[in-house]
């Protein structure tokens, strides 16, 4: 959906948004992330964690054939494990994600408007997105001008984000605001409002190309802001921690802070996702291990 | 003045370079033959395990990819600073055997000595065992020995230091990283083996050193789909090594049984297996190889 607030009314309501408390925000993280899953559920986590998947390669090296091995996994990740929710690539990289994947239910996601840095002209960044949903992206991963945020003009960020998501048309958006670059909790807390005002579909943490990736304090913030946003307003908005989630006890620890801050509504594909890579594989292993009751090693996953 | 109150020893953990407590929070007294108490060791657990057998597949590409030179060299290395503290290890050599602490330095000179053999035979033993096939065809063919990848040791239980040494060094020689449980009533010099290998070069999780019960903790080892192969030369029951064997089985690991007597070379090549390369020799000519 469209914005109906115009830049300077959002500008003006996010500056209003209270101080995040990080001493309880840490807090609240750590104790939820001492929650123990086990046998059954941590069976049913596991493959829900799978199927929340966006399994990315975002290399230069990335080659048509990496991205087509990538797609097969993600359509069949090991014997009767779930798909995972899609394949996230570079926008070069969309129509060979796109014809390996057709008439499956993983979406194609492309990354855009000059990511990693977003540091490029607004035209370019909305030709980069209109390219990639013309080449098949379901979905779009852009990136916000954080050196525009940094230094207060948070209305061009709000046009920024409303015209890639008026590029976007049918495809959903998410919108990277790149925590580790807003470096404070009253920033993400900003960000993740103003991107939710200017329309994103979804609010993601970070590209995984800085040195601080996703954090549950700082994810937990933003399941928070989600939560409120559709409080306030009804709209429901997805969540997609991105970047150094790597095994499955990490992921179990995101999916019960979902159950706990968000509850059922989000805890589908459709709301919740991890952009990972390696993630996949830990996964898997632990689902092996369920299965036949000894623990499986890196010789019995594939190699990406 | 009053005597002074001597500090006792915690024996922790060797895991990964580092010396952690057992995940589980257990310890167990242990005592010696006579019935005194010497330490608390850490009692070590399925997931205790599951921890060395990461820390050793992430430590074992690089320790094969090491020059056959640089493993020696860290071997003897072992050696020199075990020599070092040869008197300390006999003491608690004694106190777990209830040997006399002469005939326990004799045990600690013989495994000292036994690292220095093995340190010989890390750039000799692939010219041992491999070499240049004749084949009828206009190819080189040549089989050389590689690393199998991680080893679970079930260290023996009544030769607690010397006989640890003689299944863990053989190991590591060949390129291999190894997790040991130690013998279970005589853990503590393998433990303090674990101290003298953090100060020797030795790169961290190549070898791991776990006190505990085998009967706990080497089903797990056995039936891990990430350890290659499985010595259990030191366990001492005959159902349990049986079934131990049958849970490597499920995942093909090499396994050498109990009792099994090898030379040296014949342990060497027990953690090894063979690649056999063929190279076409006319194509090397053609490409203006000089052959």
């Amino acid at each position: 959906m469209g914005s109906i607030l115009s830049g300077a009314e959002a500008a003006s309501l996010v500056r209003a948004l209270p101080g995040v408390d990080a001493v309880g925000l840490e807090a609240r993280a750590a104790g939820l992330a001492t929650r123990s899953v086990k046998a059954e559920s941590k069976a049913k986590a596991i493959d829900l964690a799978i199927s929340m998947i966006d399994l990315t390669t975002l290399e230069g090296a990335d080659t048509p054939g990496k991205v087509r091995s990538l797609a097969a996994k993600a359509l069949r990740p090991d014997g009767d494990a779930p798909s995972t929710a899609a394949v996230c690539v570079y926008p070069s990289m969309v129509p060979v994600a796109a014809e390996a994947l057709k008439g499956s239910t993983v979406k194609v996601a492309s990354v855009a408007t000059g990511f990693p840095a977003g540091q490029v002209p607004l035209d370019v960044r909305l030709a980069d997105t209109e390219a990639a949903v013309r080449a098949g992206a379901d979905e779009i991963d852009m990136v916000i001008s954080r050196g525009a945020f940094l230094a207060g003009d948070l209305e061009r960020v709000f046009h920024e984000i409303k015209a890639v998501k008026a590029a976007s048309g049918e495809a959903r958006l998410k919108v990277i605001l790149e925590t580790g670059e807003l470096v404070t909790y009253d920033d993400v807390r900003r960000a993740s409002w103003l991107a939710m005002y200017a329309g994103a579909d979804f609010i993601k943490t970070s590209t995984g190309k800085v040195g601080v990736n996703a954090t549950l304090p700082v994810t937990l913030l933003m399941m928070q802001a989600v939560r409120d946003y559709r409080a306030l307003t009804g709209v429901q908005v997805g969540v997609k921690p991105a970047g150094g989630i790597r095994n499955t006890k990490d992921a179990i620890k995101y999916l019960v802070c979902v159950n706990e801050v968000l509850g059922d509504p989000w805890l589908s594909n459709e709301w919740f996702r991890f952009g990972a890579s390696s993630l996949l594989n830990d996964l898997l292993m632990q689902r092996q291990k369920l299965k036949t009751g000894h623990y499986s090693g890196p010789d019995y996953v594939t190699v990406d | 003045m009053s005597d002074r109150l001597r500090v006792k020893k915690t024996y922790k953990l060797y895991v990964g370079g580092k010396f952690p407590r057992s995940e589980s929070g257990r310890s167990y007294p242990v005592s010696s033959p006579d019935g005194t108490e010497l330490a608390n060791a850490a009692l070590a657990s399925r997931k205790d395990g599951r921890d060395a057998v990461a820390a050793a597949r992430k430590a074992q590409r690089p320790w094969a990819g090491q020059t056959a030179y640089l493993r020696g060299q860290i071997l003897y290395r072992v050696a020199e600073m075990l020599e070092g503290r040869a008197g300390q290890f006999a003491e608690e050599l004694a106190d777990a055997t209830g040997a006399e602490v002469h005939d326990a330095l004799g045990a600690v000179e013989a495994a000292i000595d036994r690292l220095v053999h093995y340190a010989g035979w890390t750039d000799k033993y692939t010219s041992v065992l491999g070499g240049a096939n004749p084949v009828a065809g206009p190819y080189f063919n040549h089989t050389t020995p590689e690393p199998l990848g991680v080893i679970a040791v079930v260290a023996p239980q009544d030769d607690p230091f010397l006989g640890l040494i003689e299944a863990v060094a053989p190991a590591i020689a060949a390129g291999n990283t190894v997790v040991v449980l130690a013998s279970e009533t005589k853990p503590l010099p393998a433990l303090s083996f674990g101290e003298v290998l953090a100060t020797s070069d030795l790169p961290g999780g190549v070898v791991n050193v776990l006190s505990g019960r085998a009967a706990e903790v080497a089903p797990h080892l056995a039936a891990h789909a990430d350890v290659n192969g499985v010595d259990l030369s030191g366990v001492a029951d005959a159902e349990l090594a049986a079934s131990l064997e049958a849970a490597a089985a499920e995942t093909l690991k090499v396994v050498r049984r109990p009792g099994k007597r090898l030379d040296s070379l014949g342990l060497l090549r027990q953690w090894t297996e063979y690649k056999t390369v063929w190279h076409p020799a006319g194509m090397a000519a053609a490409a203006g190889g000089g052959y």
